[in-house]
């Protein structure tokens, strides 16, 4: 039984698509920063880079407050139930039009595979950004200015982590484009990001689950 | 709960847009507006001297003039005897030496070398009358003061050739008295700019186009721009005058900043205010030197010496630089120099006279820069770099400072007589120095801060000049970090790595999805 769904509610669209604008936006402005190529011209990217940061650092403290106020922030509670037939699935399923192993549900949009991925980039990768790219914009030089207390040698380590980063964020985002079109259909996740409704097995049109197979993941 | 979340995504957006709005652009300084206007007024009127009636004597000796001039500035004396443009040197701390009376007077460059020995010429320069000798000069003869050299408002003063200082023949002493005032650029420059025995020998930012220069050369002193004269960044209390090159000096003090005027965040971007904390002002505003006329950037007196028919010649590029003297040897110039750049702290260590130097196989450096990245008083500033070959005695390890003028033949000046025994013997007995008999020539470097021809905001030097890997202005101060110029080759590897397996994968995987796709699609059909 298959029924659109409202599984991705407005601010979380919003929040998504910010975030993919944001992140293009300081990869670009970024790896300009650092040399890579010339596009914005180098003073200017610098400055677009630190603007997109601060919208980004905003944009993080209202997702924060929305995972928590929704109780959304479950979604990434990791589960190792499933992960193996995922990993299996991606490797021989998917290829023999296999179901998908982990049903998505509103109470569980993410297969065990995007709640480890997921939780990484929200605990790790984001907050090694965040971090040492505050650090890169505050912190002066070793001494006189800038935040005496680190007495980091030299911005060459803030800058290793927040290239590091950089590069981590690239491939995610390699990956996660080529997963889109490994939904029901090709579009169908992209749509479903677009418009938050998504054709779903086992939910009734108000969008609750009443399958009970499902409910039990949520309960991980 | 969802009109809670839709307001809050609004408030985040409308803060996002504010900040964008609110993060300055480029627009006007203030801060320069102020200062323009500051200048703007004509500065340093002084009395109308031609209204004193003491000055209404025709003046056949300058030592009258100076007397006259006492008479009302009767601490001027006392002032000019302090200052290192009398002494021609200053009580330096120097670390591992201690307090070191250092200046013209004694020092060492790769130019003309030294002035001891030399001064009956060299004293053109010196703000005194008749020092033919430094050791034997009247310093505490305050009637042998130049009042004029730095007061004439005429711009008809000056100093005769190889006259130890005193004035040129022919001059109206008693008008150029009546019409004394604060000091131009026509009164600095008429040393400053020929330090080295030529127009922009030594500086490379200060020659004669800096007389008047335009508003593309120094944005300063432009004459058709805000028009500064030396001292008004050089500002002077008691006859002392602030800022200082460091050929000659050890200690951070009394130097003059940018930041006197332009406080040490003087743009409206940020990030460009950071850079003041370790780039100095001149590194990015000051694109090139010698902008005008070329400046000498070697100088080997090894091939010094050379006659024609027994006579001295000289060979001349198409600029009308020297590229040959018989008297000093050959030379290198160039011409809107990008300059080297080093990390400052504000002392230098100095060769002195007399100072063992072994090591010839690098060359020897008379006055090193103190600074690196780690050490908070230091910055990036540009340079000059000046070598040469001079000559140097191997047995007793010294620098050789050699006679070179004399107003004869015969007694052992190297100009007159074009002999390296001799001129090497006499000129180290005159300072006291052992001579061994032998003379090389070896390497040596200086080290000239450039502080002047400030560019136009147009021409300041770009991001990238300095923040790229290829060819960074600052590619030889490795002791940093610098964005868009230094890269760890390992994350560069590790991350293009990870980039590039994961477009292969996802390609791979794709491709797999695709081929299954149609062969599953075959089979159906076939099926059917």
């Amino acid at each position: 039984m298959e029924n659109k769904v409202y599984i991705y509610r407005s601010f979380e669209r919003f929040w998504h698509w910010m975030q993919a604008f944001l992140i293009f936006f300081l990869a670009a402005t970024g790896f300009e920063i650092h040399g890579s190529f010339s596009f914005f011209g180098y003073r200017n990217a610098v400055h677009y880079h630190n603007i997109a940061a601060y919208a980004f650092i905003i944009l993080i403290v209202f997702a924060i407050f929305w995972h928590f106020s929704t109780g959304e922030w479950r979604q990434y509670l990791p589960t190792f139930k499933n992960l193996r037939a995922q990993i299996d699935y991606y490797l021989l399923g998917i290829f023999r039009n296999a179901p998908h192993p982990t049903k998505k549900t509103v109470l569980s949009k993410l297969n065990p595979l995007q709640r480890l991925t997921y939780l990484g980039l929200k605990l790790l990768v984001i907050p090694v950004m965040v971090i040492s790219g505050l650090l890169y914009m505050f912190y002066r030089y070793p001494q006189a200015g800038g935040i005496e207390g680190l007495r980091i040698d030299s911005v060459g380590t803030i800058a290793f982590f927040h290239t590091a980063g950089a590069f981590v964020l690239i491939a995610f985002v390699i990956v996660h484009l080529y997963l889109i079109t490994t939904g029901t259909t090709i579009t169908s996740n992209l749509k479903a990001m677009i418009t938050g409704y998504e054709e779903l097995e086992g939910h009734d049109s108000e969008g609750k689950a009443n399958n009970k197979q499902t409910q039990e993941v949520n309960h991980e | 709960m969802k009109k809670i979340i839709i307001s809050l995504t609004l408030t985040g957006l409308v803060l996002v847009a504010a900040l964008s709005v609110l993060l300055p652009d480029e627009k006007g300084s203030t801060s320069l507006d102020i200062l323009k206007a500051k200048y703007q007024g004509k500065k340093g009127r002084v009395a109308d001297h031609s209204r004193y009636d003491i000055l209404k004597q025709n003046f056949s000796d300058p030592r009258q003039v100076t007397k006259a001039c006492l008479t009302c500035h009767t601490h001027a004396a006392g002032e000019i005897m302090q200052s290192n443009h009398w002494n021609w040197e200053r009580p330096e701390y120097i670390k591992g030496r201690g307090i070191v009376y250092f200046g013209k007077k004694n020092a060492i460059n790769n130019f003309c070398i030294g002035v001891e020995g030399n001064e009956q010429s060299c004293a053109k320069c010196h703000i005194g009358y008749g020092m033919s000798s430094a050791k034997n000069f009247a310093f505490n003869d305050s009637l042998n003061i130049d009042c004029l050299i730095c007061h004439d408002n005429t711009e008809t003063y000056s100093k005769g050739t190889e006259k130890a200082g005193m004035p040129g023949a022919g001059l109206d002493l008693a008008n150029i008295a009546r019409h004394v005032g604060k000091p131009k650029r026509s009164n600095c420059g008429v040393c400053h700019f020929f330090g080295g025995g030529g127009n922009n020998v030594k500086h490379g930012d200060l020659e004669k186009s800096m007389f008047e220069p335009a508003r593309d050369v120094d944005v300063h002193m432009a004459s058709d721009g805000a028009n500064l004269q030396c001292v008004d960044c050089h500002t002077t209390k008691q006859h002392t005058i602030s800022g200082k090159m460091y050929s000659l000096s050890s200690m951070n003090h009394n130097r003059a900043y940018c930041e006197d005027c332009h406080t040490a965040r003087p743009h409206d971007d940020d990030v460009l205010n950071k850079h003041t904390l370790k780039v100095a002002c001149q590194s990015c505003h000051i694109n090139t030197y010698a902008k005008v006329n070329a400046t000498k950037t070697n100088w080997d007196w090894a091939t010094a010496g050379d006659l024609r028919n027994g006579e001295p010649y000289e060979v001349d590029d198409k600029d009308g630089n020297h590229t040959y003297l018989s008297i000093k040897g050959s030379f290198t110039w160039g011409k809107n120099l990008k300059p080297d750049y080093i990390w400052f702290n504000g002392t230098a260590e100095h060769y002195l006279l007399g100072d063992k130097f072994s090591d010839t196989t690098k060359p020897l450096v008379l006055n090193t820069l103190n600074g690196s990245y780690n050490d908070r008083d230091s910055k990036i500033i540009p340079v000059k770099i000046h070598t040469a070959r001079q000559p140097y005695d191997p047995v007793n390890q010294l620098l050789i400072q050699p006679k070179l003028f004399a107003p004869e033949k015969g007694q052992g000046a190297f100009w007159k007589d074009f002999n390296w025994q001799s001129a090497a013997s006499t000129g180290m007995k005159e300072i006291n120095l052992p001579y061994s008999g032998k003379l090389t020539f070896i390497k040596t470097e200086m080290y000239w801060p450039v502080n002047h021809m400030i560019a136009t905001k147009e021409k300041t030097v770009a991001c990238t000049e300095c923040h790229n890997s290829s060819n960074s202005r600052l590619a030889q101060l490795t002791d940093f970090y610098m964005p868009g110029r230094d890269h760890s080759s390992f994350l560069e590897f590790a991350g293009t790595g990870i980039i590039m397996l994961s477009l292969a994968g996802v390609l791979a995987h794709g491709g797999v999805r695709i081929y299954h796709r149609r062969k599953m699609k075959q089979e159906n059909s076939n099926g059917k």
